[in-house]
């Protein structure tokens, strides 16, 4: 390879480099910040947070109940249980031993009111006779 | 010698050439390719267990997903081969392929948007993978219009293809997203480790589909490099005698 050549070749990959360190460093400071939502495991039980957050896991199996318009359901982590309540229509793949994600905050008695829910689905696909 | 090589293969006039007696060889299968594969996918292969019919749109929105990002690393190898060996065909082709880029990382958010009303229940939420999509989009546009804002188009060309090498960064991140953080969109079904996550019945199709999309978008990145190759070299004689 030419002197000349050679030369800009070093300067992409300092270029390169240089970028993919700095964008490293961004991250890792930024770190969980970037996570969608909390896990109930991530929250402090005495100490609540009190403004508008994401919450994020499992639906627990048999927890799902309707009150009037409301859904009342268990959150899991596998490690911590969280209550909460959502007044209004989730959607169709919201059911329990799956996941979801919900927007709200925590009322005074330590259940999480949701004000949306969303429905996570996994990665896998196969039809319905597979399922069973 | 290999300096023989990269001239002739660097001639914006053997490359048309070249473009134009095979282009019906790309073209003709990819019309046939991505009916057949699209026809599979929507009326032969089974609905999904959980989904339902509605995960059909995956054949459209994973090989747009796909292309999204492997067109910006090609883009990327052309940058690196325009700022080294100073080659303007590939400069030219780099800023071809940023069109087609453009369209598909589109398509991509598009549909992903549209799958994402009936199964989670929302079409736009910030987390990390669509957010990071969304930055390759305007990744796309911003290499469009940085190249589209200077006269000298040399010098369009140079900063265009270092802010492209820039870029490169965020594709791991796309690629990661879903491992590193919390996200809403789901992991990859297709990984080079493990077994695919997806149904046989569902995944060839699948596989037609990423294929078809593959000769798709090189006759559309063909056409459009033929647009901007004559644009640029409307002055050289080769041109004028064109067709």
């Amino acid at each position: 390879m030419l002197p000349h050549r050679k030369k800009r070749l070093q300067n992409i990959l300092l270029l390169l480099g240089s970028s993919f360190v700095g964008i490293f460093l961004i991250l890792t400071a930024l770190n969980s910040q970037l996570d969608l939502f909390y896990s109930p495991s991530e929250l402090n039980k005495n100490n609540l947070p009190q403004e508008r957050i994401k919450l994020g896991g499992m639906v627990k199996k048999g927890s799902i109940k309707y009150e009037d318009t409301k859904v009342l359901f268990v959150l899991t982590d596998f490690e911590e249980d969280l209550d909460i309540e959502f007044d209004g229509i989730p959607p169709d793949l919201f059911k329990e031993d799956s996941g979801a994600v919900m927007l709200g905050s925590f009322d005074g008695n330590g259940v999480f009111v949701a004000e949306e829910v969303f429905a996570k689905h996994d990665e896998n696909y196969m039809p319905p006779e597979l399922s069973k | 010698m290999s300096n023989k090589i990269i001239n002739r293969f660097a001639s914006a006039k053997t490359y048309i050439e070249t473009c134009d007696k095979y282009f019906l060889f790309v073209f003709i299968p990819s019309a046939v390719l991505i009916i057949t594969g699209w026809s599979w996918g929507i009326f032969i292969a089974p609905p999904d267990a959980v989904q339902g019919d509605a995960y059909r749109i995956i054949y459209l929105h994973v090989p747009t997903s796909i292309y999204a990002q492997l067109i910006y690393w090609i883009m990327a190898a052309w940058s690196a081969i325009y700022l080294i060996w100073r080659v303007k065909l590939a400069a030219y082709l780099t800023i071809s392929a940023a069109y087609v880029g453009l369209l598909v990382t589109f398509l991509a958010l598009f549909s992903g948007s549209i799958w994402g009303i009936p199964t989670w229940g929302t079409w736009w939420q910030w987390d990390a993978r669509i957010t990071s999509t969304l930055i390759l989009f305007l990744m796309y546009l911003g290499l469009i219009a940085l190249h589209d804002s200077f006269n000298n188009q040399n010098k369009a060309d140079n900063l265009m293809s270092i802010l492209t090498i820039v870029g490169c960064v965020n594709l791991p991140i796309i690629k990661k997203s879903v491992d590193w953080w919390s996200t809403l969109h789901q992991p990859a079904s297709i990984t080079l480790t493990d077994n695919p996550a997806i149904d046989p019945a569902m995944l060839y199709p699948l596989i037609l589909c990423i294929v078809s999309f593959g000769f798709v978008l090189i006759s559309m990145g063909v056409l459009v490099s033929k647009i901007i190759i004559f644009n640029r070299e409307k002055n050289r004689n080769w041109v004028k005698n064109y067709g």
